[in-house]
């Protein structure tokens, strides 16, 4: 982009000095154009991907993080006057009215079949609301027995008490904070109060937080092997560098699950590892190296490190070798030189090797499924549980949201810290 | 101009073409869908295969990998397929909310025949597969763990455990190995008390468990002495003592948990009557024992273990004499619990 720019301006430069007339310059500028829309047409398929297969999904899911689901479409009636109650103090059990419009939507949403989906989004508020919908839906009768109130509250005594409505009512308005709360360990209570989620549930953030850890362990890890190999790559005679860079990049061709479930293998208590450290008499009993952190964070070190080699290697590359001999001659020890020439020259291959592996390890998810164990499993595993297992988007997507932006921010914080010497994202 | 009109005539002609292709589907084959894999190669030779041959029609089939969110958008509209075989919770869950056909029982043979809880009235089980505890018979020969206490047990039987990870059948396990008898194991969990029991249960082993994830993990686990047991889908230990020469034993006594797979008419499927007549040939004792000799999952007819292999027998999880040690898996109770117990599992994991 710089070159193109000054490439630019010299063309100006010498136009101005040749005094050109104003017919040429638009000539010029045609030329100009037709060559910027030829690149853009050249980049117009990458632009395309990007915008529909990143962008879009990127953006779906920031809004289905808000979203609050069906209720208001289904039951739109019930939804209006719970949001009315939901606005009076002190809040007890909703009146008569609230209780024979919910009835009717429910017999309405039964026989049209989006009940499902309301009782699904219900239990997300509290297990067993899914359970009490569609079995009081199967036992309403199509008239009341008395008030409506009475009937419900006869068919299962949850209907009167002021739980279950706090939970549709939450449901009610069309945007929520709801699951970004949830994403976050905090919820609200039935009088809408925001507060922690209860101990023995609040497991997003700890998962968030051992998310970043572990990836910020292996980014580590990665950059200490990665940075010596690199720089003997890098200043090896090129038919040698080449027979080791083989060496870095054929495991970057293997498949991620053999190389994950190689490690199990390598790992494990009867592993050939442990038996060779055994054998050696170097330890007593086998390490436990599998289904735990160290496994976790040596398999996923492994598979990320082409990707800490490969951009710094390539920086070094460019690194003339008269600047070091330079600094030598010039009295510098090798330490010294390293440390106020090289080094800072190859910062741009370390920084964006960090920012690459860091990415990639915090959507890990099959590595730490296989070799992990209960407490090592990363948030994509609970993001995917959610998406697969229990159909509640809106908490996956704000999951997703609250990774994202911490990513950003981080991305942000680190490049004001590093700088962004020749590094761009995207 | 030319050009412009032979490209209209293409486009006439290649309308028509479809509209023609779109009225042949519409009078489509019956269409079958199962899990893939070697259950539905083993369906198709015993069952799909002489329907073809005995009734002369014929037969599609298709695979897929569940979720309940497929066959929602299969509800729309006319579906494509006819008969699909499902898992527990989508059987609950489309029956409730009528995306499948109700059985006519009588077109069907009566439900009698069936061994109890494998039809209800949208779904015929086609086979029954369970979770076990399993050990390795080489190792601890007859001595081998009798009851999920053993399982818990680790300084009668010394070493690691794997359970598959997550809240699903460990609680079940940990209430069993308390003493909880199996008629109340559903009864309690449904208690914070149950719940709060069962993870003080897992407490006691928790550095010990090695928690799977894949159906293949257990059985790889067991192999290279990770574990001195497991649970375990009972079709692996049968595939791997077949294909290793490994001696691994279950054990049924201990109790295990069993779910049924069945086999469901879409509601909105155009060839109903044709579906129940393709269930009722292919549910018959002789051609579920075909099945089961293959897989090791049982058949769900009551008289369809007469005639199994007697190297599958000890496999099979509706062998007379086994299944009254069984709990059935309660697919409502978990799928209105499962989100909750689930973050529950993994705060305490992290504990």
């Amino acid at each position: 982009m710089p070159g193109r720019r000054s490439d630019r301006s010299g063309l100006t430069m010498d136009m101005m000095a040749a005094g050109e007339t104003g017919d040429l310059r638009a000539s010029l500028r045609r030329a100009e154009r037709a060559r910027t829309l030829r690149g853009l047409g050249l980049a117009l398929p990458l632009i395309l991907f990007t915008l529909v297969f990143f962008v879009l999904p990127i953006a779906g899911m920031l809004v289905k993080s808000v979203q609050n689901g069906p209720m208001p479409d289904i039951m739109p009636e019930t939804s209006a006057l719970l949001q009315a109650w939901r606005s009076s103090e002190p809040r007890g059990v909703p009146d008569e009215a609230v209780f024979a419009a919910f009835a009717g939507e429910l017999r309405t949403a039964s026989q049209n079949r989006t009940l499902p989906e309301l009782a699904t989004r219900l239990n997300f508020e509290n297990a067993g609301y899914r359970s009490l919908l569609m079995a009081t839906a199967r036992r309403l009768p199509d008239a009341p027995v008395g008030s409506w109130r009475d009937t419900l509250v006869g068919l299962n005594p949850q209907w009167g008490e002021v739980a279950i409505w706090a939970a549709m009512g939450r449901a009610s308005p069309r945007l929520t904070e709801g699951y970004l709360l949830a994403a976050l360990d905090h919820r609200r209570d039935d009088n809408d109060h925001i507060q922690a989620t209860d101990a023995s549930r609040a497991v997003y953030v700890t998962s968030l937080l051992r998310t970043l850890e572990i990836s910020a362990i292996v980014t580590l890890l990665c950059l200490v092997l990665a940075y010596p190999l690199a720089y003997r790559l890098a200043t090896l005679p090129e038919s040698t560098a080449n027979l080791l860079m083989i060496l870095v990049l054929l495991p970057f061709w293997t498949s991620l699950l053999v190389r994950t479930a190689s490690w199990l293998v390598i790992l494990q208590r009867e592993g050939p590892l442990n038996q060779a450290l055994q054998w050696l008499g170097l330890i007593d009993q086998p390490l436990e190296l599998a289904f735990n952190r160290p496994g976790v964070i040596i398999a996923m070190t492994h598979v990320l490190l082409p990707f800490m080699v490969l951009p710094i290697y390539s920086v070094m590359k460019g690194i003339p070798s008269n600047y070091m001999r330079a600094a030598t001659s010039l009295g510098a020890p090798f330490f010294t030189a390293f440390r106020r020439v090289y080094f800072p020259l190859s910062l741009p291959g370390v920084t964006a090797g960090c920012l690459l592996v860091f990415i990639l390890a915090i959507g890990y998810y099959i590595t730490p499924l296989l070799i992990g164990g209960a407490n090592d499993q990363m948030v994509s595993a609970l993001i995917a549980f959610l998406t697969l297992q229990t159909l509640n988007w809106g908490l996956a997507a704000a999951l997703g949201a609250v990774l994202l932006v911490i990513t950003i921010a981080l991305y942000f914080i680190y490049t004001r810290v590093v700088g962004t010497d020749g590094v761009k994202l995207g | 101009m030319k050009n412009t009109i032979g490209r209209l005539m293409l486009a006439a002609g290649l309308t028509a073409g479809l509209s023609i292709a779109a009225g042949a589907a519409m009078a489509r084959d019956l269409t079958v869908v199962g899990w893939g894999g070697t259950a539905q190669a083993a369906q198709d030779k015993a069952m799909f295969q002489p329907y073809v041959k005995d009734t002369g029609n014929k037969l599609v089939h298709d695979s897929w990998n569940g979720g309940i969110g497929v066959l929602r958008t299969k509800a729309q509209g006319e579906s494509t397929w006819d008969v699909v075989q499902v898992e527990a919770d989508e059987l609950v869950l489309g029956c409730e909310e009528g995306i499948y056909a109700w059985l006519d029982w009588s077109k069907l043979g009566g439900q009698e025949q069936y061994l109890p809880g494998m039809t209800n009235e949208c779904g015929t089980g086609t086979f029954v597969w369970s979770t076990a505890l399993a050990y390795d018979k080489a190792k601890l020969g007859d001595n081998g763990p009798k009851s999920w206490a053993d399982f818990f047990d680790t300084k009668k039987f010394p070493g690691k455990r794997s359970l598959r990870r997550g809240p699903r059948q460990s609680l079940e396990f940990a209430l069993l190995a308390d003493g909880v008898p199996q008629d109340d194991v559903y009864k309690l969990l449904a208690t914070k008390e149950g719940v709060d029991r069962a993870f003080k249960k897992l407490d006691t082993i928790k550095k010990d468990i090695v928690w799977w994830e894949a159906g293949s993990q257990p059985v790889q686990l067991l192999q290279s002495g990770e574990v001195a047991m497991t649970s375990v889908y009972n079709g692996r230990i049968f595939a791997v003592n077949n294909a290793d020469k490994t001696n691994f034993a279950l054990a049924w006594p201990a109790g295990f948990i069993y779910q049924v797979d069945s086999w469901v008419i879409l509601a909105n499927s155009p060839n109903k009557d044709q579906a129940e007549s393709f269930l009722k040939f292919i549910q018959t004792s002789a051609r579920q024992q075909d099945v089961a000799n293959v897989l090791a999952y049982g058949p769900t007819l009551k008289d369809a273990t007469g005639n199994i292999a007697p190297n599958v027998l000890p496999y099979l999880p509706t062998a007379p004499g086994v299944i009254e040690h069984g709990l059935s898996f309660d697919t409502a109770f978990w799928v209105d619990n499962i989100e909750a117990l689930n973050e529950r599992f993994n705060a305490w994991a992290a504990q």
